[in-house]
């Protein structure tokens, strides 16, 4: 090859790589207008809210003195909603997708649920609510409770639930069911012996991410009736006399911490306002801790796996 | 009854081989359709001799694959294929395509090694013993003589017998391959199923995979497909030669192999095509 020939693919070379790193600056500037968002944001937060997030914060019921309001209503609410919520939508969701990825015949009837399913991710969150408010709190006469909280929220992430459960299924190789078969596996202990144990990192994040999403989720929790005052807790779980075990905080009134900010953030006194700004950073917190369990799960699961 | 095309069955029953060789499995008048209609085999017959080595040779997408996948059912997990004709096993006379055969229960008698080394993601022990905990084995005893025993028999034992609870991600291929072949033979089947066994493994691994096979023929009646002539007349004591979804010979190994009888089987092993 000719010099001038080397010197003609040189300059080309240079010309095109000029793309390359155009894009990764258009890239790089996209990548922080969302990191930067965030950041401000819960900075933001965390100067109004940091100096009232203290012990007495987490251990106080609401209060008219704002120096003396707590989270602690909410927060335990929270996390019974988010009990309820996970305990019904994973064997539901679990349950959904592999029946759809495993059992469901291939015809058009399947085509249709699968439609519908994924557009029911879609479905604006409070018109959950309205279902929900229709349905568990007056004709099944759950009441303004907890239990109608966490079936609602339930319902609200089942669709994301059986969607990562379907991709985590999906990503098990068809070579690995088939050696599960040819060795003479029914289709049930294929499943349970394989694809869900290979996928069970992917369906965790899949529900944890959802569950992140129902945390902060208002308006459904408003619409079914949540009170915005709460000064007591639900009845405990365990009793000191027989049956020990009482599922009567499951009908107790709650509140969630979204609502509790939302209620603080609707006082006039400006000292509510810091409250809210705390509320705000725990809660978002309780998001990012689960987002990091569910990278943690993800990644254990993963580290046996080599496909 | 359609009329059996020439050189099959009585005209191929084990004329050469020892007389003590009695036959594993028949296949009659085999035909096979994929659900996109496609019609991947065509009146196949062919007989399977007990404890010998069947190979099954041909072109890409002769159906030599689709054929072997009809022995233990496979076909049965993807919808809307068809089978017409009958695969008899031997001596209890089962058809083993028949509707009222549980694929289940083919597989149990038929395992299968694949072409791609397939261990699941779990330890050495576990993946020989999976077969075995299916048919409800639970005893600790009998499933650790069962695996040893498996083990010995995919001349794997002694390269792991330390590190049983090893995840099986964590050996060479061909020791992979060597895994799934115990994880098939833990079982006692009565027919061994290769699918192009070594067409992932280097050389040397290869060489111990065929070792292994014709050891193996001691105890179970082997089919193995592959692509590669030479193993097929290394490894095999009847080959067939299939193209276009029909089985154009059938016979001795050392007869197709230096005296065939049809045109295109000459063709093919001579490298004219293929």
């Amino acid at each position: 090859m000719s010099d001038a020939n080397i010197n003609e693919i040189r300059r080309l070379i240079t010309r095109h790589k000029r793309w390359d790193k155009l894009f990764a600056l258009i890239g790089l500037l996209a990548m922080l207008v969302g990191v930067a968002t965030l950041a401000v944001l819960f900075i933001d937060l965390l100067i109004d809210g940091a100096p009232r997030i203290s012990w007495d914060f987490f251990t106080s019921f609401p209060s008219r003195h704002p120096g003396s309001a707590g989270i602690l209503s909410a927060f335990v609410g929270t996390c019974l909603v988010m009990l309820v919520t996970a305990l019904t939508a994973v064997p539901l969701g679990v349950a959904a997708a592999v029946y759809l990825e495993e059992y469901a015949p291939r015809n058009w009837v399947t085509d249709l649920i699968e439609i519908n399913v994924t557009n029911l991710a879609g479905v604006p969150s409070i018109v959950y609510g309205l279902l929900a408010l229709g349905l568990f709190v007056y004709a099944l006469g759950f009441g303004q409770s907890i239990l109608s909280a966490g079936l609602t929220l339930a319902l609200l992430i089942l669709p994301m639930v059986i969607v990562a459960t379907r991709e985590s299924i999906r990503s098990v190789p068809g070579a690995i069911r088939e050696a599960a078969y040819a060795v003479g596996a029914t289709k049930w202990q294929t499943v349970s012996d394989h694809v869900l144990p290979y996928s069970t990192g992917g369906i965790l994040t899949g529900v944890i991410i959802g569950l992140a999403r129902a945390i902060g989720e208002t308006a459904p929790v408003i619409t079914i009736g949540a009170l915005t005052f709460i000064a007591f807790l639900p009845p405990a779980p365990i009793k000191a006399e027989a049956p020990f075990v009482s599922a009567d905080w499951l009908f107790a009134p709650f509140t969630v911490m979204p609502i509790q900010m939302f209620n603080w953030l609707s006082r006039p006194e400006e000292a509510f306002q810091i409250n809210a700004a705390a509320a705000g950073v725990i809660l978002i917190v309780m998001t990012l801790a689960m987002n990091a369990f569910a990278i943690w799960l993800r990644y254990r699961f993963r580290k046996r796996i080599k496909w | 009854m359609l009329e059996v095309p020439k050189a099959s069955l009585s005209a191929r029953t084990p004329h050469t081989g020892p007389e003590t060789t009695r036959l594993k499995a028949e296949v009659r008048q085999l035909n096979f359709y994929y659900s996109g209609g496609v019609h991947a085999l065509k009146d196949i017959n062919l007989t399977l001799a007990e404890h010998q080595v069947t190979a099954l040779i041909g072109p890409s997408g002769c159906g030599k694959s689709t054929f072997l996948r009809c022995f233990n059912r496979m076909h049965d997990l993807y919808p809307n294929n068809k089978y017409v004709g009958e695969i008899v096993m031997h001596p209890d006379n089962t058809n083993i395509l028949g509707p009222k055969v549980d694929p289940i229960e083919v597989r149990m008698r038929i395992s299968m090694v694949f072409q791609k080394p397939n261990p699941f993601p779990k330890s050495i022990y576990e993946n020989v013993a999976y077969g075995l905990r299916v048919r409800g084995m639970r005893r600790r005893s009998q499933l650790d003589d069962k695996v040893e025993q498996a083990l010995r028999g995919a001349a794997l034992w002694e390269e792991v017998k330390d590190r049983l609870n090893d995840l099986a991600f964590n050996l060479s291929g061909g020791q992979q391959q060597r895994l799934c072949i115990a994880r098939a033979l833990a079982t006692d089947p009565e027919i061994l199923l290769f699918d192009e066994p070594t067409s992932a493994l280097d050389p040397i691994a290869t060489a111990s995979i065929e070792e292994l096979i014709h050891e193996l023929k001691e105890k179970v009646t082997i089919l193995i497909v592959t692509h590669n002539m030479q193993q097929a007349a290394r490894v095999s004591d009847y080959t067939a030669f299939m193209h276009l979804g029909e089985l154009v010979e059938f016979g001795d190994t050392d007869q197709i192999f230096t005296n065939p009888r049809q045109k295109r089987t000459e063709d093919y092993i001579t490298g004219r095509y293929g």
